[in-house]
């Protein structure tokens, strides 16, 4: 990461309702928890855009590497079998 | 003086106040020490705004003379003016930004708090509506006032000096008059001197918590309620209403 003068990074999740998931929504500066809390209040909630707010230290994010892609997720794109639309339905089958 | 009158004065007085102190928050816009806490200051000065608009409106209706919160707010000089004098202060640096907001906001959570129940519907609903905004400000400030006190040498000398530089501006914030006596009367207005010990014990507790001093009350500045201001106090204003001062009745 470059060097940052400022306070360190939180990443900010919101969630938009109660039960939807959490959406990754940017990230703040703030020297500790109750100021990440407010800093994310102050950036992401303006309008009326949120009923709740997580806040994660960026540097307790552990991230894939760019450079492990092929390994991690190309063997994913060529097998169809494992997309539920590979398999013809059974005529009269119900419930599935 | 007529209850009609003491409400205005009443609304009159809250609305500068909210409008005065928004214009030195929003000064903050782009010069705050990080991109948060500018949009956290002018988020507060926004809230302010609106707060100002709903007393202004309202002085204007109760008065009767067809004079909006516009009208109010751009075309009453400096005498006219009845906020108090901490709100027009200089904003200084951060620190001292941040020991008015702390004291200005806990005088405005518990009087909003207890506005609630005015027996004026009106300022009860602003009221109800203001005390959510107020107790986020006051929070904000608490925390920044712990930050900067318990924090290096140079932020603590910095808050402690500002806390000592406001003190003297913080007696007028209790002040009472002819309109608080009728309105009071009428449990239209609130018991200052209830809002007063409330004030002094949050803030003694947060300026110990941070390792500051609690000045002592000594000689307290006084006049916004009479309209005898700062030197600070004109220059907001010939800014502020340039535009209608220049154009009157300019609309866009």
């Amino acid at each position: 990461m470059a060097t940052d003068s400022q306070l360190s990074m939180w990443e900010v999740f919101m969630q938009s309702k109660p039960g939807n998931n959490y959406i990754h929504a940017g990230t703040v500066h703030a020297s500790d928890k109750k100021m990440a809390l407010q800093n994310a209040r102050d950036t992401y909630t303006r309008r009326g855009e949120g009923t709740s707010i997580w806040v994660v230290p960026t540097d307790a994010i552990v991230a894939s590497d760019p450079n492990d892609n092929d390994m991690f997720f190309d063997p994913a794109n060529d097998k169809v079998y494992r997309l539920p639309t590979f398999y013809v339905m059974p005529e009269g089958a119900k419930a599935i | 003086m007529t209850e009609e009158q003491a409400i205005y004065n009443y609304c009159l007085r809250m609305g500068d106040n909210s409008l005065i102190q928004s214009y030195r928050l929003s000064e903050w816009c782009s010069n705050a020490p990080i991109l948060e806490e500018d949009l956290a200051l002018t988020n507060f000065a926004l809230d302010m705004i609106g707060r100002a608009q709903a007393m202004l409106a309202y002085a204007g209706k109760i008065e009767g003379k067809g004079r909006t919160d516009d009208d109010l707010a751009y075309r009453r000089s400096e005498r006219q003016y009845y906020n108090h004098l901490i709100m027009e202060l200089p904003n200084g640096d951060f620190a001292k930004t941040i020991a008015r907001l702390l004291f200005t906001a806990t005088y405005e959570f518990y009087l909003f708090t207890d506005l609630q129940r005015s027996a004026d519907p009106t300022i009860a609903a602003i009221a109800a509506k203001t005390v959510k905004e107020v107790k986020y400000h006051m929070a904000h400030a608490g925390d920044w006032v712990l930050r900067l006190g318990d924090g290096t040498e140079e932020s603590h000398n910095r808050i402690q000096k500002a806390i000592n530089k406001l003190w003297m501006y913080t007696g007028e914030l209790f002040e009472t008059d002819e309109t608080d006596a009728i309105l009071a009367d009428k449990n239209i207005a609130v018991d200052l001197a209830l809002v007063k010990a409330k004030w002094t014990a949050h803030i003694t507790g947060v300026l110990k918590e941070a390792t500051l001093s609690v000045p002592e009350d000594e000689y307290m500045q006084t006049g916004g309620r009479k309209g005898v201001h700062t030197e600070h106090l004109g220059h907001i204003l010939s800014e502020m209403q340039y535009l209608q001062r220049a154009y009157p009745e300019a609309i866009w």
